[in-house]
């Protein structure tokens, strides 16, 4: 089978240099999901995103229907859609908010009337500036054509978005510190119980948050219905989903491909898509973002499915594949990432504002040639006290899952790399430099 | 008299308007202050803190948390560059460093005619363009110290003025529906909702 035989479900409007105007949005079949979708009653709706058994696209891939069926008895409800995409190497929403905004209302305002709220935000992150200007003009339109607003298409419905700009902060991608910096305040994560979203969530109603990936598959499912798109995959991995292939590749981008059906192989060598490693080869890949432990090699076959990924003691996260060749400084990497969380700890948690600053000041020394033998054990011990035991799922010691995150990268690099850890020790300094 | 000019007083007051309750709009409306004065000025605060019935104090509280919102005057231009896992291995970490070189300046700093404040960034979702640069929150995309320098001559002749708009000019597309759809409405539909809800009950 052909790697691109699978439908194109989200990206198929992308293809067109103007897949952003409204004029390409409605020559492409614009709102033919969302007028079926009013035509249905909101349980049918929900039925067939049930049926295509649609995993949530932002990380946790939790299953958007389960996640909408705890709110099916609530009186008063917002819906939030999650698009601070800062996950280190994802950009696929990026993608989607530029390239398709209209599709995003749409399937906006289908999960809104699917769960008979008549409010819904779009938090995107303030580095959007283009994404923002891009989904403002999609609501404009949406409104100027009667797909949003007072009585949508004459069915009575009536539903209000507001795009929200963030400020520059990776926690806000969490969805109670979302929740937080869309009531104006810090982005400070929740303590979970008792504020699940979906029982206590923006200004303490019951709110489901979506990430701007599930959203932009539900005009399609709608149109097609969710068997179709169940249809596609395998197991629980259904549909397509959009990976974000970058690092040491000849093609880095945006892939929409049918889940589980390639391999992580596949999307890295083949000429369709990544194009294979220009220098050396495959020394080690991320695969679902810097919160994941590391593949290497001989685990390239795996396929791009969530429980596959799982299974193999990792997670496929939020899509994004990082690959690092042969030449690759392994110090240097799990430095870089640590920086990453130490910079964006909020400081809420001490496990994870304190331990992330000692890991990277560590694994700086170390990068530097100015490491001690017991610095291996002193950062393994570090990352034990943020998730205890150094298993996967990690242990959490905190209230968000930032900081259990923090020892993937630095656990992984040791665990595979300890002779370069070594090296830069032995050599007083970093042996690629 | 208003702390707002040339027209964003309205759209502070639409800001207000558009949300369910007036803090949400506490972030979106210190963007609008940066639009304004380049920056979030301690007055800029003191305007914001009045809109959304807040004290000064928790405006500063809430914006110094945020990478993008800046209490100090920062350049025409904030220049960021990633040097984040994708960008790092595409020498991202050297393309700051020929940046500082380049504009004489480090990072955190800004350039003493005040065109250019240079900063370190983490991720910016545009990995596959690595390393990833952005002005003013617009992408660039300059990947070598050759279109760096390139960028920062044409920048600094006032070229492309209409692509990368002043710091602190985020969102130049209005909204332009004023409040929500129509609250009466979306009142009476709640009301029904939850008629129906404990009629099941």
């Amino acid at each position: 089978m052909s790697l691109t035989d699978a439908p194109k479900i989200i990206t198929a409007r992308a293809q067109y240099d103007d897949s952003h105007t409204l004029e390409r949005f409605l020559a492409t079949g614009g709102n033919d999901g969302l007028k079926k979708a009013l035509t249905m009653t909101p349980e049918a709706v929900q039925a067939e995103v049930d049926a295509a058994s649609l995993l949530g696209r932002g990380g946790a891939g939790f299953p958007a229907g389960r996640k909408w069926a705890m709110l099916r008895k609530a009186d008063v409800s917002y819906l939030v859609v999650n698009g601070d995409e800062s996950e280190p190497a994802t950009f696929k929403d990026h993608l989607l908010v530029e390239r398709d905004a209209h599709q995003l209302v749409e399937g906006v305002t289908i999960a809104s009337y699917a769960l008979q709220v008549n409010q819904a935000f779009i938090f995107l992150r303030g580095e959007f500036a283009l994404g923002l200007e891009r989904v403002q003009e999609a609501i404009n339109d949406a409104y100027k054509t009667g797909a949003l607003g007072t009585n949508i298409f004459g069915s009575g419905f009536s539903l209000d978005i507001v795009v929200h700009p963030g400020a520059g902060a990776y926690i806000c991608g969490e969805e109670t510190a979302l929740l937080e910096a869309l009531e104006g305040k810090r982005g400070y994560p929740r303590i979970k119980p008792p504020f699940f979203p979906a029982a206590i969530g923006l200004y303490g109603e019951p709110t489901v948050v979506n990430n701007v990936e599930t959203m932009s598959n539900l005009p399609w499912i709608v149109l097609n219905g969710g068997a179709a798109f169940a249809a596609l995959g395998a197991g629980r991995s259904t549909g397509t989903r959009l990976f974000a292939l970058s690092g040491h590749v000849r093609n880095p981008g945006v892939y929409e491909l049918e889940m589980v059906k390639h391999t992580f192989r596949d999307l890295i060598f083949s000429p369709e898509l990544g194009g294979g490693v220009p220098n050396g080869d495959v020394k080690a890949i991320i695969p679902g973002g810097v919160s994941a432990p590391w593949f290497y090699p001989e685990q390239l076959d795996i396929p791009l499915g969530q429980d596959e990924v799982a299974e193999q003691g990792s997670m496929l996260g939020s899509g994004s594949i990082v690959v690092m060749d042969t030449n690759t400084c392994m110090v240097r990497a799990a430095w870089r990432i640590t920086k990453f969380f130490s910079r964006e700890s909020c400081g809420q948690c001490t496990p994870c504002r304190e331990g992330s600053g000692w890991l990277e000041r560590v694994l700086w020394r170390l990068e530097n040639g100015q490491g001690r033998m017991e610095d291996l054990d002193l950062l393994l011990d570090l990352c034990d006290n943020i998730a205890p035991g150094l298993g996967w799922p990690p242990q959490q010691t905190t209230i968000c899952v930032l900081g259990p995150s923090i020892p993937s990268s630095i656990h992984s690099a040791i665990s595979r790399f300890r002779d370069e850890f070594l090296a830069h020790i032995t050599q007083g300094k970093c042996p690629h430099a | 008299m208003s702390y707002f000019t040339d027209g964003r007083q309205a759209r502070a007051e639409q800001l207000i308007a558009i949300y369910p309750e007036q803090r949400s709009a506490l972030i979106p409306l210190c963007h609008l202050v940066q639009e304004q004065d380049g920056y979030l000025s301690e007055e800029g605060m003191v305007a914001v803190a009045e809109l959304c019935g807040v004290t000064p104090a928790e405006v500063r509280g809430t914006a110094t948390f945020y990478d993008m919102l800046h209490t100090e005057p920062v350049g025409k231009y904030l220049v960021g560059v990633c040097t984040n896992i994708a960008c790092l291995l595409a020498g991202g970490l050297e393309l700051l460093e020929h940046a500082e070189g380049s504009l004489g300046v480090r990072v955190g700093a800004t350039t003493e005619d005040g065109l250019f404040t240079l900063e370190e960034t983490e991720c910016l979702a545009d990995c596959n363009i690595a390393p990833c640069v952005q002005v003013n929150h617009r992408y660039v995309r300059t990947t070598t110290p050759e279109q760096f320098d390139a960028l920062v001559s044409e920048l600094r002749d006032g070229g492309r003025a209409s692509e990368i708009p002043s710091h602190g000019t985020l969102i130049r597309t209005r909204r332009d529906v004023d409040l929500a759809a129509d609250p009466g409405l979306v009142a009476q539909e709640r009301a029904a909702r939850r008629a129906a809800v404990e009629g099941q009950s």
